[in-house]
């Protein structure tokens, strides 16, 4: 895998092996000193130019956790921020020979542009209202861990589809992954042709109970009411939020996060048994670690999976010279 | 003045030129079979059965069995970027642009920068289009003060200091009642009226056009009501006040309906199409590529194809470019971003040739009458390949085929959203105003003296 632009790039089988190797990743972060030396002497750049928390900081601790340099930049206060073009910063960053690129970016397709200058490997944190793939992935691996397999489940995603792109990608990995998928929200939130995507539309919670799993989306408050997209926070949240009347005990509950309590999501399904939530900032950290494992080693099959090296080893370990190997065992 | 002396260009020597065997096409003339044209001092002195015209002393000859000698073409609806943004095109460059794509008469808008409001605006265009201009051109004044929508422009004195018409293309008449006051006012200054239909309010934020793509893509959409509620309602005004207008770059199905609807009550409308609305959609952009980001914007299949109907039968006028260059660093960032527009006059009639003729989905001649028909907008008489005429030809080799912008473009600027394609066909020479104004660098092996 060259990059990571768009969940529409990865087949099922791709999805099934980053995950698969994400899962051998979440070992590591058992042991008592969480780092191998996969990615020893790579350069990772965080290039996050549009706020975030737990996407940088995941991605950030990821490279960390395999051992690669890591350059986190954001637009405040760099030369973005005084007019500099975005070809120019990259063209930067390629110079320190950066081999991977993580970008978020407010518009859409900038991640497409940033692969074609960049000698590095782009990995898509999230552009515009477009693309997400890694939330996607990591919604996927966390399904899996819980259900086992997406085959067959509904899913149903709600809220402020218009405007979210973990929606779109969302929708992509869900069927690729054989899940029937539902957009439910306020017409005004529903991208009109979103249909074409081959999910189902529905403006009302009514049908709900068929759902495994429901996906409330961020409610910006400044967006809805501002924009005058819905009339009022009070008519939304009668007709969308995610309660526990809603919802059967059973039916599955995630958020991308951040949360707005009370809100697109009752406050007491955050913590609720059947909220995947917790595990879904879990599954984002080891995801990102397989990711980047993938485009820095253009990792095509699952035998790649590292060795585990001992923590103090003092033999550099490249990854090219890593024999294709078992599962990660104990380490030494 | 006339509408004719509106039109600015340079003053070269007249042309001489034999064209023999050359198969001419020629839908209003009703000609469609070789001939040999003999061109004197700028004016067509013979138009004789082929191989039969004596070449007189001084009179170049050329050669031109199976090429098409077309009645050149006109575009009401051209960015010539002057004054202000020179370093995306300037009458010079643009003119030539607008040569080697067969024109032999372009109207440029008049959003630059300051925009041209002015009676002195006109004026220094025109003393600047004497000098550089390859081919004749007309400048349009702003229909607004300062584009700004609020009072009309001095609209007796534009006129009277030369501008050929009025638009503030580029952005729509918010107000119905200031559209009103243009159509009233018009009946004074004359110069047709020259509409962006587009509802601000529609349109938002959007980026492409509304519909699967941009849902996919998640881009704002334009949807395609943005454009045809506004046409409709300047159709009725126009209707009310006995006014004629205009409406620039038809982009969507509804807006055919809403012109057919406008015109029933015999109001003077017409209405321009351009190239890549006919022939590209939406699902260009799904590459993200910031060429195909233009306003109005590529729309769905079923809008191209209304946009095709109704230009075969000519609801829809004239083909117009809305040819608009832009530097390539407002066109090398996210599409969100860029800017709106293509470059268009040095493809128009090739991919236009190879998309819809060469299928069969429109006639050679119904195509030609198209490209010059926007003359007609503006209040002049279209080229016409005929005795005693002054020369306006498009010399046009249908069997060649050219990558677009392979070696380069004579327009300043490089976004061209045909660029990179094979197209078909190519003009190799054009006379414009009675002067040879474009001659093609390889032409030149097809030249016997």
């Amino acid at each position: 895998m060259r990059h990571l632009l768009d969940i529409a790039d990865l087949d099922r089988n791709d999805i099934e092996r980053i995950c698969e190797r994400a899962r051998s990743f979440a070992e590591i972060g058992g042991r008592e000193i969480k780092k191998v030396p996969t990615l020893r002497g790579r350069t990772v750049v965080s290039l996050f130019l549009e706020a975030s928390t737990r996407t940088s900081s995941s991605f950030e601790l990821a490279a960390k956790r395999l051992s690669a340099d890591v350059i986190s930049l954001k637009a405040t206060g760099s030369s973005l921020d005084k007019g500099e073009s975005l070809r120019d910063t990259i063209s930067t960053l390629t110079a320190y020979g950066a081999e991977a690129i993580i970008l978020r970016h407010p518009q859409a397709g900038a991640a497409r542009l940033v692969a074609e200058w960049a000698e590095a490997a782009v990995i898509n944190a999230g552009d515009g209202k477009h693309q997400h793939p890694t939330q996607a992935l990591l919604d996927v691996h966390t399904l899996q861990n819980r259900l086992g397999s997406l085959e067959g489940r509904s899913i149903w995603i709600v809220g402020d589809v218009l405007h979210s792109r973990v929606a779109r990608s969302n929708i992509g990995a869900f069927l690729t992954m054989g899940a029937s998928v539902t957009v439910c929200g306020p017409p005004t939130l529903l991208p009109r042709g979103i249909e074409a995507l081959g999910c189902r539309v529905e403006s009302s919670l009514d049908g709900l109970g068929e759902a495994d799993v429901v996906y409330a989306l961020r409610i910006q408050n400044e967006r809805m009411v501002d924009a005058a997209l819905v009339p009022s926070l009070r008519e939304y949240i009668d007709g969308y939020q995610i309660t526990p009347r809603r919802l059967g005990p059973r039916q599955l509950v995630m958020h991308p996060g951040p949360v707005n309590r009370g809100v697109e999501l009752a406050s007491e399904l955050v913590g609720a048994p059947n909220s995947l939530i917790a595990a879904q900032v879990a599954s984002g950290l080891v995801v990102r670690m397989a990711v980047l494992y993938e485009v820095l080693t253009r990792a095509g099959g699952l035998s790649a999976v590292p060795e585990p090296t001992p923590p103090r080893s003092t033999t550099p370990t490249t990854v090219r010279s890593l024999t294709p190997a078992s599962p990660i065992g104990d380490p030494a | 003045m006339s509408e004719a002396e509106r039109m600015v260009g340079r003053d070269l020597s007249p042309a001489s030129l034999l064209l023999r065997r050359v198969s001419v096409l020629d839908p209003r003339e009703r000609i469609d079979a070789p001939h040999d044209i003999l061109i004197e001092g700028g004016e067509i002195s013979a138009i004789a059965p082929p191989g039969e015209a004596e070449r007189p002393d001084g009179v170049e000859l050329i050669e031109a069995e199976g090429l098409l000698a077309l009645p050149a073409f006109f575009d009401p609806h051209v960015h010539l970027r002057s004054p202000g943004q020179e370093h995306k095109e300037d009458l010079e460059t643009g003119t030539r642009a607008a040569a080697a794509g067969g024109y032999c008469g372009i109207v440029a808008m008049a959003n630059t920068t300051p925009p041209i409001d002015t009676p002195e605006a006109i004026t220094a265009l025109h003393q600047k289009a004497r000098r550089l201009a390859s081919i004749p051109v007309g400048f349009v004044a702003t229909l607004t003060d300062g584009m700004r929508g609020e009072r009309l422009s001095e609209m007796v004195a534009l006129r009277s200091a030369g501008a050929i018409g009025f638009s503030d293309d580029g952005l729509p008449i918010r107000s119905a009642e200031m559209m009103r006051r243009a159509i009233q006012y018009q009946r004074l200054s004359g110069g047709f009226i020259s509409l962006h239909e587009e509802d601000p309010e529609l349109s938002g934020l959007g980026v492409i056009h509304e519909g699967e793509v941009s849902a996919a893509l998640g881009l704002a959409g334009i949807p395609s009501i943005s454009e045809s509620t506004i046409l409709a309602r300047d159709a009725a005004i126009a209707r009310y006040e006995g006014g004629r207008l205009n409406f620039q770059h038809l982009s969507a199905a509804a807006s055919v309906e809403a012109l057919e609807v406008g015109r029933a009550g015999g109001v003077e409308l017409s209405a321009e199409v351009t190239p890549h609305h006919l022939l590209l959609t939406d699902q260009e952009l799904r590459s993200l590529d910031a060429r195909f980001k233009m306003n109005p914007p590529l729309r769905a299949e079923n809008d191209r194809q209304a946009l095709i109907a109704a230009l075969r039968s000519g609801t829809i006028d004239c083909v117009a470019t809305d040819h608009a260059p832009h530097h390539a660093d407002e066109k090398e960032v996210p599409i969100e971003a860029a800017a709106m527009g293509t470059t268009g006059l040095e493809t128009a009639f090739s991919a236009l040739f190879g998309g819809l003729v060469e299928p069969g989905i429109i006639s050679a001649a119904t195509l030609v009458e198209r490209m010059s028909a926007g003359a007609s907008i503006v209040g002049l008489e279209p080229a016409r390949i005929a005795l005693g005429r002054r020369a306006e030809i498009a010399l046009f080799d249908p069997k060649a085929s050219w990558v677009a912008g392979a070696d380069g473009w004579e327009s300043r600027s490089a976004n061209s959203c045909f660029g990179g394609r094979t197209l078909r066909g190519r003009v190799m020479m054009t006379v414009a105003a009675g002067q040879i104004a474009f001659r093609r660098r390889n032409f030149a092996i097809r030249i016997a003296r």
